[in-house]
């Protein structure tokens, strides 16, 4: 009796593999970029052209010492443009994923492939990594047309803020994974993201708040995100930037694994 | 030929006025009562959004603004300033992630509605009933941002109280604007454009953050023709006690709106619903 | 109960047109009170765009329609509230529990809560759902859901209960679980209108039907009546050889009232199908399998459209 022939098919490499769940969110994004290449335009030029200019008028002069000797439109731009990153990357790791691991079951369809759950992860991060290098890019030039940055140094703003919403993206995935509803999502906005949206130095600098806050804001990503995207801009690169840059690093690296253990948790019984 | 069925026995015909209606669409309060039984903390953490956006912003970038003078020459602080326009932003943003969203979402994925109107309850009630829910939350953070207001002792007028219904009032024209908006909404993505072209810019530019003179003239025309605007404007005239001609002409701007916007929505539901 | 003589729904020329086309065209039919009525027709032959009309929920076009002696143009208010409406798909309200579907689906109908306890408690048991009652809607079964459904459509104790394809999508278990329990209901006196695609369902349900195809009524009867009119009492299937086909509907000429040439078989309709197929041998005509079955609805579709019900 004749054995059944077996192809000799290699297991999917981990860069293959996640190349394909990539490659299904872009088709899907094929339809739907029109709008989101309109909100990456339009949000920097609304909120620069607002709070920059607007608001910037009310801010005294005697405002821009604590603001590291730049008026409130240059310190306000960089700190939008990470403080963005994260929305969507935060945004893109809840609902969508969420939905692909229970409303439409997309993830049990993949996994019944010769994919793996963490060519699933790193796919969706791939994903998220470049939705965050096309808005980032699309924002860099709105605030070129402000005359923001001040020297090429400020493309190294854009790596830097894709490092600050995959940091976001990592633990949000992983959060994700072990909702049964939405429901957990409204309060992650309401109290992780959008308090860090206003209080890890986008709008203010963190120097302004009290010492005990002060170091709270100093542990999340946005933090160490805002001062190197503001360092790149600005031409004004502290030179803790090694210590921010290791600590997306090592937050990215650490919660990526969590993630991927959750959601193998989750998807794999 | 056999007769035709009895009207035997049939109930009184439903009275088809806005007050039966009014009346009957408490149910659809009463349904979302019982979800939220369950989300009660969703509803709760409701009221941190403007809290949060007062520290910040008041507190965090006050102290980089210093104060701000007001039309009748007065200086008041940037906290002060800003919350009753946070307060306004507030009943807008909740009153249209409710209408638009929520609603869309029973209206389009969970058929809640499709299955209310196999009821005696028709699409103005159902539309009443969601604008009702939506204000019943919308008061509660009112009444609660107001007292941390009273709290921070950023109350410069005893006229502070009118807010409150002001505040509904707003809540009642978004919640009608959304409604309407709903209705016209295909998918998800539809979205984009109304929340990224007219409610991002209001929330921005509508004098929330700044003054809107600050403008050229043209731009400050033209957001005097925002809802939010005139929201912004009699809601901070009511919490630092200015009462004229322009606060009055906010407030009728404010009826006029949600008028309209009612009248809208009521009818383009109902071409909507009705196949 | 024997079906009684008032006539609940009462509908003359009965059109509905979309934009373009027309769902419904000019149809007549009575439903009388205690009986289950059927429509029978495939997907998009206007069965369901009927039902939207009688429920109330989709407006007529033209021509008349009574429901329980009223306009649905003008007092639809007082229509729903005597009706119990079951959807194609089950529109269950997902943020809620099984028991608070009941409960609130009463209040929508201003039933005082003192009644609608009792009830729903009553509801929950004739569907067996009485364990589920502190339930999600969202893990239920295709089977749960659809009985949930249907006991939410009877909370007001309506006089009429419309069901659109009731069990399309449900195992066989509870097809038939939902069957029984709609012919208890049947038993109790209710009338039922029914839509379905399905031949056994309109059998097991149906005391009258009416077939739909292309927006039009082209019959009207009992089932028997039906088979009987447009069908011979049995029916002989045949499925030959490829290489046998050709010239075959000759060779079986004259074996049968009326022989129907399928892609993958042929059925010819005969008063008794035993003699048919032994005449086939006798012709010696080579056979890959052959069935003598009784007639059934599908056989009265195929005659009267040319097509199949169910492809």
């Amino acid at each position: 009796m004749a054995a059944i022939a077996v192809p000799n098919r290699r297991t999917s490499s981990a860069i293959a593999g996640a190349a394909r769940v990539l490659q299904r969110n872009l088709l899907v994004y094929r339809r739907t970029w029109r709008g989101s290449v309109f909100g990456s335009f339009l949000t920097p030029l609304l909120y620069l052209t607002a709070m920059g200019i607007g608001l910037g008028s009310l801010i005294a002069s005697g405002g821009s010492t604590v603001l590291g000797g730049v008026d409130y439109l240059h310190f306000l731009g960089p700190g939008i443009l990470a403080s963005s990153c994260m929305q969507t990357a935060s945004f893109e790791s809840t609902y969508p994923i969420m939905g692909k691991i229970s409303w439409r079951r997309n993830y049990e369809a993949i996994l019944a492939t010769p994919l793996q759950v963490h060519h699933l992860l790193i796919g969706e991060l791939s994903w998220i990594a470049f939705r965050m290098l096309s808005m980032s890019s699309a924002f860099l030039f709105v605030l070129t047309v402000f005359g923001i940055p001040r020297s090429p140094l400020a493309l190294l703003a854009i790596p830097a803020a894709m490092l600050t919403g995959l940091a976001f993206a990592a633990p949000i995935i992983a959060f994700a994974a072990t909702r049964h509803n939405d429901s957990g999502f409204a309060a992650l906005f309401r109290f992780v993201v959008n308090p860090l949206f206003l209080f890890s130095g986008t709008f203010f600098p963190v120097s302004q708040l009290p010492d005990a806050i002060e170091w709270v804001a100093a542990a999340t990503p946005l933090y160490h995100g805002v001062a190197l995207v503001r360092g790149a801009v600005l031409d004004t690169m502290p030179a803790t930037w090694p210590l921010h840059l290791a600590y997306l690093l090592v937050f990215l690296g650490v919660t990526a694994v969590i993630a991927e253990r959750l959601l193998r948790r989750r998807l794999v019984k | 030929m056999t007769a035709i069925a009895r009207r035997a026995a049939a109930p009184p015909p439903a009275s088809t006025g806005i007050v039966a209606s009014l009346l009957r669409s408490r149910r659809l309060v009463q349904r979302n009562l019982l979800v939220y039984k369950r989300g009660w903390m969703v509803i709760f953490s409701g009221f941190f959004e403007p809290l949060f956006y007062l520290l910040g912003i008041g507190y965090g970038l006050g102290t980089l603004v210093g104060g701000v003078e007001l039309a009748d020459g007065r200086t008041v602080s940037y906290a002060a300033f800003v919350a009753p326009a946070l307060l306004a932003t507030a009943s807008m943003n909740g009153a249209i992630a409710e209408s638009i969203f929520n609603v869309f979402f029973k209206l389009n994925f969970s058929r809640t509605y499709d299955a209310i109107l196999a009821t005696p309850l028709g699409i103005r009630e159902i539309a009443i009933g969601e604008m009702l829910w939506s204000l019943f939350r919308g008061t509660l953070y009112v009444f609660a941002f107001v007292l941390v207001m009273i709290g921070m002792g950023l109350v410069i007028s005893p006229m502070l109280f009118f807010v409150i219904p002001v505040s509904i009032l707003i809540g009642a024209a978004f919640s009608a604007a959304g409604l309407a908006t709903t209705a016209y909404l295909r998918t998800v993505q539809d979205f984009d454009l109304p929340m990224g072209v007219v409610v991002m810019p209001m929330f921005l530019f509508s004098g929330t953050f700044f003054p809107i003179s600050v403008y050229p003239q043209v731009i400050q025309l033209f957001m005097e023709l925002t809802p939010l605007f005139h929201a912004v404007g009699l809601l901070r005239g009511l919490a630092v006690g200015i009462f004229g001609l322009h606060e009055l002409w906010d407030l009728a701007y404010m009826v006029v709106f949600a008028s309209i916007a009612l009248w809208i929505a009521l009818n383009r539901l109902e071409q909507r619903l009705i196949k | 109960m024997p079906p009684g003589e008032e006539i609940l729904v009462h509908a003359r020329d009965l059109t509905k047109r979309f934009s373009g086309f027309t769902a419904v065209d000019r149809v007549n039919f009575d439903v009388r009170t205690g009986e289950a009525f059927g429509f029978l027709g495939p997907n998009g032959a206007g069965k369901t765009s009927t039902m939207k009309m009688i429920a109330c929920s989709s407006p007529v076009t033209d021509g008349d329609l009574s429901v329980i002696g009223m306009d649905p143009r003008t007092q639809a208010a007082q229509i729903k509230a005597r009706l119990g409406v079951v959807p194609q798909t089950d529109n269950l309200d997902a943020e809620l529990t099984v028991l608070e579907n009941l409960l609130m689906y009463a209040r929508y109908f201003d039933i005082p809560m003192s009644v609608a306890r009792p009830r729903a408690a009553d509801l929950l048991a004739f569907m067996q759902l009485s364990e589920r009652a502190k339930d999600q809607v969202e893990p239920l079964s295709g089977g749960m859901k659809r009985r949930l459904t249907i006991a939410r459509a009877l909370i007001n104790e309506p006089e009429l209960l419309i069901l659109d394809e009731p069990t399309t999508g449900l195992d066989p278990q509870a097809r038939h679980l939902l069957w029984e329990r709609l012919y208890r209901l049947k038993q109790r006196g209710a009338t039922l209108i029914i839509t379905t695609h399905y031949m056994d369902e309109a059998e097991q349900l149906c005391d009258r039907l009416v077939v739909m195809d292309k927006a039009k009524i082209v019959a009207e009867g009992s089932p028997r009546e039906l088979i009987e009119r447009y069908s011979t009492r049995e029916v002989l299937e045949l499925r030959v050889p490829e290489a046998v086909r050709a010239g075959l509907m000759e060779r079986l000429d004259g074996l049968a009232e009326r022989i129907e040439e399928l892609p993958d078989r042929y059925l010819l309709y005969a008063a008794d199908g035993e003699q048919a197929l032994e005449q086939v041998h006798a012709r010696e005509i080579p056979t890959e399998s052959a069935l003598v079955r009784r007639a059934t609805l599908e056989d009265v579709f195929l005659r009267l459209t040319g097509r199949s019900l169910v492809e």
